[in-house]
Formats: C-alpha cells, sequence, structure tokens
C-alpha cells in the first residue's frame, strides 16, 4: 500500500495523520482517545462508553442539541464508538464544511459540560442500551465467556458495563474520568479526503494547539496468569436454538503471530473482515463450513478475532443444528483443529486467504471514511505501518507458521466452551 | 478547501450512466469509476412473495436462498470456491414484488461474477440434500426472529396495519409453511416466475460501461422462459378505521420493542419528497429527530428511537419505532402518539424544513462514494423511474418542497387517533 500520509506531532503532544484523497467532494476526520473499558476498575465499569455518550451532550460553545443539528444541517454524519481500548469520534462532512468538525471535536476536547441532568438522563439510555443487548442470547453467552477468561486483566467486563455500575457511577466521576483521559497528548487525530494537507495542518494547529498537554494518564493492563484447564460454561435463556462458542486465547495484535493466525482464521472459519466500513465475504469454503454445517452438525459457524493491545480471544460462534447436540457439534470442530495441527496447509491455501485479504481492503478503499478510520485504529493497537505492511506480513507466512500457531494457540488447555442453553417458549406471532 | 466543481461531476447523470435494453427484455445500467479497483453488481428481477399462497408463505425466499445451493453445472462447493478463492461475493435476496441479488469483487473479476449470476439464476438445481439443509437452517431463522423483539413488533405492525393484503404476511413465511414447501414447489415456483422480462442489472466499478454491458450480454443475453408470469399488481390498503394494538409476548426479555405507525406513500406518490423531509423532521434528524429528543433525550426511556419511512411500488408504511424498558412502554408510546398529534397540527418550522433539506442535499455525496452505494442510486431511477439525471436534479426536488407541503402530507397519511400499534416483549 501507497505511503501517502503525512504525519506530524503538535506541540501538546496531538498525532495528526493526514491523507489527500481528491475522488469525491468529502472529508472524514477521526479522533481517537487511548482510553476504553480496559482502563475501568470495579465499580465503574462502562464509564469509557458513558463519556463517550456524555461527548454528544454539549459545551458552552456547542449547547447539546446545537451540535447535532449543526453537523446535520451541513450534509454531514458523526458518531462515536467505545472499544476495550479505545474511543474514538468522527465526522465525515462535505469538504467545505469540515471546519465545524474539527471545531467541535477541539471545543470538547476540553470543555464538554457533563449536567447532572444529562447525566441522569443518559444514566436510563445506557441502561436500556444494555437491556436492549440482554435480549440477545449471544451478548448473554458472551458476557458471560469474557468473564470467565479474564480474572485480572481488565478485558474481563463488557464495554457497556455491570448494570450495578451502571446504576451508580455519578456525574463528577464522569467527569474525572473525562478530564483525566481527554488530553491531547493521549489522542490522535486522522483526517482523510478532499483537502490541501498544508491548510488542514495550519487549520488544526490553530484550534488544537491551544488546549494544554496533561498528564500522560497510565493504562491498566493487570497481566491475566497462564490458564491451566479448559473451563465450561451453560448460559440458560429463552429461545430454541442452542448456540456453542468456543473461544482461545488471542496474542495482541503488535505480536508477529498475529499474521499467521489471520491466515489460519481465513482457512478455518472464512476472512475476517477488520475494516469499520466496507463490509467482508461469505466463508461456504472454509474447512468448518464444510465440516460443521455441510455435514449438519450446525446451521451457522463464524470466528473471529479483534485487533486489541493486550492478548485478547479468539471466538468461534456455532448455531446448532436444532437436531445436534452441542458436544457433536464440539467434536467436529475439535476434528478439524487437530487436522490443521497434524496437517500442514498448502501454500495455495495462503495464496487463496492473501488474495481475499487483498480483496476485502479493496472494498474498504472505497470508503473515504474508512481510509481516515485506518490511520487512527491501527495506532490504537500498534501503529499506522501494521496497516500499510499488512499484506506483506500474510504474504510471508508459510505453511510452517500456520502449523505452529494452530498447535500453540489452539489448545483445549487454555479455551473456554460456553453453551447458550435454550430454555423454549419461542412460539409463532399467531400461534400457527 | 475543496474544489466544488467535483461535486456536480462525482454525482451520476445521463452522460455518465450507460442504459441499455437487451433484445430478451433485461435493463442494464452501467457507471465506471476506477478510484477503487473492485466493482458491485446489484439488480431485481420480476418474482417475489406476491407469487405465493398462504401455505406455501416463505416459498419465494426458499427458492432465492436455494439458487446457490447448486446448479445443473456445478455443486454449491463449487459456485462458493470460484468466488471465494478471488474475494468474491454473491447472493440473493427475496422480497414481495421483485426479489433482488448482488456482488462485488476486483474488476478483473466480473466476468465470473456475471457467470455465477447467470447460471445460479437460470440453471439451479435445487438438490434434495441442499434442500432439507437450507430447510433447518430458515427453520433455525424463524426460531431465532421468534425471540426477536424488534422482527416480532415489525411483523405484528405489518399484520395488523395490512390486514388482509399481501403485506400482511411475512416473507420468510412460517415454520409449518416452511416444513410443508417440497422440491417441485421450488421448481415450479422457478420456472412459472423467473425471466429475463422485468429484470435489472447495474455494474458499478473499474469497468468501462459498454464493456459492461458486453459482458451482461454475454452471461445472460440467451435467456428465455416464454412462460414467465406476468407480474401481479400490489393492491391499495386503506387507512385504519380505528386504533388498532396487539401486544406479543415473549417471556424471559428484558427490552420490548414498539412500533406505531400508519400507511404511507407510494414511492411514485406526488406527496412522497414531502412526507420524506416530514420523516426526517420527526424521527430522524440529528439525535433522531422530534421522536428522539421527546423519547430519548428527555425523558430518557429508550437508546433508539426514531421514525421511518417506507415508500416502494405498493403502499408504503410510515411508523415511528422505540426499544423500550417493559414497564415504560405505554409512558413512551403515550410520548410518541402526542408528538405524532403535534406533528400533524402544528406541522414543522420554516428552520426544521430548511434544515433537513440541508441535510438531503448535503449528504448526498456521501451516500455516492461507493460502488454500492452508487448501485443502489441507479436501482432507485430505475425501479421509480426517475430520470438518468435525478441526482443532478436533486437539490431542487428537495428544495421545491414547502412548509404547507409537509404538513398536507403528515395530515394525509398520519390520524393519531387511528394508529397501528404493536408490542411485543415480556
Amino acid at each position: 500500500m501507497k505511503k501517502d500520509f503525512k504525519k506530524t506531532t503538535l506541540s501538546n503532544g496531538l498525532t495528526v495523520f493526514l491523507k489527500e484523497i481528491h475522488t469525491a467532494p468529502l472529508v472524514s476526520s477521526w479522533m481517537w482517545y487511548r482510553v476504553g473499558s480496559k482502563d475501568e476498575t470495579t465499580g465503574r465499569t462502562g464509564i469509557s462508553h458513558w463519556v463517550e455518550h456524555m461527548q454528544f451532550k454539549g459545551t458552552p460553545n456547542f449547547p447539546s442539541k446545537v451540535l447535532d443539528q449543526a453537523v446535520a444541517r451541513d450534509g454531514g454524519v458523526w458518531n462515536a464508538f467505545t472499544f476495550m481500548d479505545w474511543t474514538t469520534y468522527f465526522e465525515t462532512m462535505p469538504a467545505d464544511k469540515i471546519d465545524l468538525g474539527l471545531r467541535l471535536e477541539a471545543d470538547r476536547m476540553a470543555n464538554s459540560i457533563f449536567d447532572p441532568k444529562e447525566v441522569a438522563s443518559e444514566r436510563t439510555v445506557i441502561i436500556s442500551e444494555r437491556e436492549g443487548s440482554e435480549n440477545e442470547p449471544l451478548f448473554r453467552l458472551g458476557e458471560a465467556i469474557q468473564h470467565a477468561a479474564f480474572r485480572v486483566h481488565p478485558y474481563h467486563h463488557e464495554i457497556i458495563g455491570d448494570t450495578a455500575d451502571l446504576q451508580t457511577i455519578t456525574r463528577d466521576e464522569l467527569y474525572q474520568h473525562y478530564k483525566t483521559y481527554y488530553v491531547p497528548n493521549n489522542a490522535v487525530m486522522a483526517a482523510a479526503g478532499d483537502f490541501d494537507s498544508k491548510s488542514m495542518l495550519a487549520r488544526i494547529r490553530e484550534l488544537f494547539e491551544p488546549i494544554p498537554a496533561g498528564t500522560t494518564p497510565p493504562r491498566l493492563a493487570r497481566h491475566e496468569p497462564v490458564q491451566t484447564g479448559e473451563l465450561r460454561l451453560n448460559v440458560e435463556g429463552p429461545g430454541e436454538t442452542t448456540y456453542l462458542q468456543v473461544v482461545y486465547r488471542f496474542p495482541a495484535a503488535s505480536h508477529p503471530d498475529f499474521f499467521p493466525l489471520s491466515v489460519l482464521d481465513s482457512l478455518l472459519a472464512g476472512p475476517s473482515n477488520l475494516n469499520m466500513f466496507g463490509g467482508g465475504i461469505s466463508n461456504r469454503t472454509s474447512r468448518l463450513y464444510r465440516s460443521l454445517v455441510d455435514k449438519e452438525y450446525a446451521v451457522g459457524i463464524s470466528g473471529g478475532a479483534s485487533a486489541t493491545i493486550d492478548p485478547f480471544l479468539y471466538t468461534f460462534t456455532i448455531t446448532v443444528h436444532p437436531k445436534r447436540k452441542p458436544q457433536e457439534a464440539l467434536a467436529a470442530l475439535d476434528t478439524e483443529i487437530a487436522r490443521v495441527q497434524s496437517e500442514r496447509v498448502t501454500k495455495a491455501e495462503i495464496t487463496r486467504a492473501i488474495k481475499q485479504a487483498r480483496a476485502i481492503f479493496a472494498y474498504g478503499s472505497e470508503s473515504i471514511t474508512n481510509q481516515a478510520f485506518w490511520m487512527g485504529y491501527s495506532e490504537m493497537f500498534a501503529s499506522y505501518n501494521w496497516f500499510l505492511t499488512y499484506l506483506d506480513n500474510l504474504s510471508a507466512v508459510t505453511p510452517a507458521d500456520v502449523q505452529r500457531v494452530a498447535r500453540e494457540y489452539f489448545r483445549p488447555q487454555t479455551r473456554i466452551v460456553g453453551t447458550y442453553v435454550p430454555t423454549g417458549n419461542g412460539r409463532a406471532s399467531n400461534g400457527r | 478547501m475543496a474544489d466544488r466543481r467535483l461535486h456536480l461531476v462525482s454525482l451520476p447523470g445521463a452522460d455518465d450512466i450507460h442504459r441499455e435494453i437487451l433484445p430478451n427484455g433485461i435493463t442494464v445500467l452501467s457507471r465506471a469509476n476506477f478510484n477503487s479497483p473492485s466493482v458491485v453488481i446489484s439488480g431485481y428481477f420480476a418474482t417475489g412473495a406476491l407469487f405465493e399462497s398462504d401455505d406455501k408463505l416463505g416459498l419465494a425466499d426458499f427458492v432465492c436462498s436455494a439458487l446457490m445451493r447448486g446448479t445443473v453445472k456445478r455443486d454449491m462447493q463449487k459456485i462458493f470456491d470460484a468466488l471465494e478463492s478471488v474475494g468474491a461475493g454473491f447472493g440473493y435476496d427475496s422480497g414481495t414484488y421483485t426479489s433482488s441479488f448482488s456482488g462485488r469483487s476486483l474488476a478483473e473479476d466480473l466476468p465470473l461474477l456475471l457467470d455465477i449470476l447467470s447460471e445460479t439464476i437460470q440453471f439451479p438445481a435445487f438438490p434434495t440434500d441442499q434442500i432439507e439443509r437450507l430447510r433447518a437452517q430458515l427453520l433455525t431463522g424463524l426460531a431465532i426472529r421468534a425471540q426477536d423483539t424488534a422482527d416480532m413488533s415489525d411483523l405484528v405492525f405489518n399484520e395488523i396495519l395490512f390486514e388482509g393484503h399481501p403485506y400482511a404476511r411475512p416473507e420468510d413465511g412460517w415454520p409449518h409453511t416452511i416444513r410443508s414447501i417440497t422440491r417441485k414447489d421450488l421448481q415450479a415456483f422457478h420456472r412459472r416466475t423467473f425471466g429475463p422480462r422485468g429484470m435489472v442489472i447495474v455494474v458499478v466499478g473499474a469497468i468501462e460501461p459498454k464493456r459492461a454491458v458486453d459482458f451482461v450480454q454475454r452471461a445472460l443475453g440467451d435467456w428465455k422462459n416464454p412462460s414467465q408470469a406476468e407480474r401481479l399488481n400490489i393492491p391499495d390498503q386503506g387507512p385504519l378505521r380505528k386504533m388498532k394494538r396487539r401486544v406479543h409476548k415473549i417471556a424471559g426479555k428484558s427490552q420490548s420493542d414498539l412500533v406505531i405507525g400508519t400507511i404511507g406513500p407510494r414511492r411514485k406518490d406526488s406527496d412522497f419528497m414531502a412526507a420524506l423531509l416530514g420523516n426526517s423532521i420527526l424521527g430522524q434528524f440529528g439525535m433522531m429527530g422530534r421522536i428522539g429528543e421527546v423519547v430519548r433525550e428527555k425523558a430518557g426511556l429508550a437508546y433508539y428511537a426514531s421514525s421511518s419511512l417506507s415508500a416502494g411500488i405498493g403502499p408504503g408504511t410510515w411508523s415511528v419505532s422505540a426499544g423500550v424498558s417493559p414497564s415504560n412502554v405505554q409512558k413512551a408510546a403515550d410520548l410518541i402518539v402526542t408528538e405524532l398529534k403535534r406533528f400533524v397540527q402544528k406541522g414543522v418550522t420554516k428552520q426544521e424544513l430548511s434544515d433537513n433539506q440541508n441535510n438531503y442535499v448535503g449528504r448526498l455525496p456521501l451516500s455516492l462514494e461507493s460502488n454500492g452505494g452508487v448501485a443502489g442510486a441507479l436501482l432507485n431511477i430505475e425501479r421509480n423511474e426517475l430520470g438518468l439525471d435525478y441526482y443532478r436534479e436533486y437539490a431542487g426536488k428537495i428544495r421545491a418542497v414547502k412548509r404547507r407541503d409537509v404538513q398536507a402530507a403528515a395530515a394525509k397519511f398520519i390520524d393519531s387517533e387511528r394508529l397501528a400499534i404493536a408490542i411485543a416483549g415480556p
């Protein structure tokens, strides 16, 4: 991939990435903060996500409703996401309107109000968001597995937080979290689109350099002890469908094994799509689809991992065939994992995985928003160079690498097997 | 900062959309985009759930899902091996009036995509083992639907709003209808309703449009089906004569979904644009418009609460949806009905209309930046006979809408005393 971008660090420590793309009259600007649910202690779970919500509630210059309406009036879209490792805000706007996005991002880096009334209203909104997630069997199962997987490391709770904490976190705690982490030296800004880099950088300096640097906040990273035996758990809930999740320990994205594991993921479960905008491809010819779905142990199978700062998880999600038991599907999965551990994959299979990755990157490149996204996103867990060299690193993977990582990471002793056990009650609306 | 000349050039228009009708009736539209090495195909064909009988509901969906499960030339694994080996994707989706397909690949693999389309749409084999496998997957999908509060509130909403109309029927059927569908049903439905007449294909991406048409001609130019059934018309549906409310219980859920709404305009109705902008003001603009302001921002009752306008060939819907705590369902419903009443009685302000017009005009380049976005736009033009310069003239059409037009559309379609209210939850 071409290295056609400019990277600058402002005097207050804010890192800025700029990439000119003149294919459409659009600019996408992203602000990334190094804070997420991994920075939360017991009693404060969900606070990073809640702060993200509060960042839409206004500053003295841009009161609550004004922000939304100003962006929408100019034909822009904006949103924010909170992850375990980071929190990000973006605006994609007509190119001649992006100044609004820059101004409001600079303003809310330092001047958000956190009005107690807005905090109270948002508390019930976030609890409602959590209740919506709890309606989903896979959320409930995933939460139980994540909790079992991380006893010590702060990846142990869901990003949205525990209800007990959502009911008790105070306005002052939210504000303190904001003031601690939302400092320019803890942020990366990335913009791509139809602009001139020189004038864009001048404008960014003008808006952001007056914001003083703060103390660089420490990250929480209590090391998770090695798991010494397979863990199994059940979650019961309404429905007729059994889900099985089988979860293995995965290295940090910056670890060299991430690349052979990505090839292995592609062969076993179909290529994962790391783009936030652009979509992926089907997995019908993956080994697991053929051995689980084609052989009717399952009606669906997917697999994937997130790119994270610290070691996290690789998750297989299996929708069990109604005529099968989850242990039958698990046995079929184990057979395929054993195969990839005992027999080397072919070079042709690796070449195929690389072509799939190349196509997925091409789809992602249609979107200016996605191109800006990658500059900041990859900086959050590694560096932009990680993205630029991704395909090269995949190309260097050998069959021996794939076999080695299959043996090292896909061991039953370090996995968690979770089953969603349905308790029935799935009658159709008209009772037919 | 930006070169404003780009703006107009970046919008599709008559001078850069190539449109051609093949001798067998297939309409092809194509537009080049060499900014990315990828290509998208998408389109629709004249079959769907309208052709199903009540006891075989889900048949069109079953047939469309089975097209990729094997043809007379190759089995499913070979079809997907061809696609996935090159990072391409392709699939079908059934609808009521028409059904659709879409796919994408690197530009060099466009002939492969069209080959898969041609083979699967003309010569599906409906292999018995695949049909049974698919049936189990469809039944699992229905079991998941039965547990999904959003899906079930939508389903119940359509049942009560469109009582007696084809739109009251779920396109994915019921467990008992899916169990009753035979291989012969699939074959007969395919033979009777699939054909080139009424089919539209759009190709967008790193390919010269004339070359794209040649590829389509080569792939599908020979397709004929003299016994292809004539299109069925979608009947009208009058407004509700009274308030209709139905609760669908799903035990063990922590949140309820709520849909409140009414019959909306057809896409070709003259008041569509006014309703579109009105809907944006009501429940889209900024943080979900007036509905979001009242239900989420002020009352803190829901994570999502918004309105939507669904307008197609047949009668549309105009509805408000929200996900709320089960104990707050009535409170949220009351707030929404009050807001609908205010919307009809007081209309919208000059500022609101102007903001929303700016939003619709300003966001157009973003919606058209990807090949998929342009393909969707070309299909919209063709399906609704909007004219090839529709997107170049779009700003004028949006800005021509007046406040009185919005209020007239609101009053025509929304009667706060006669609404369909569907709730699914514990």
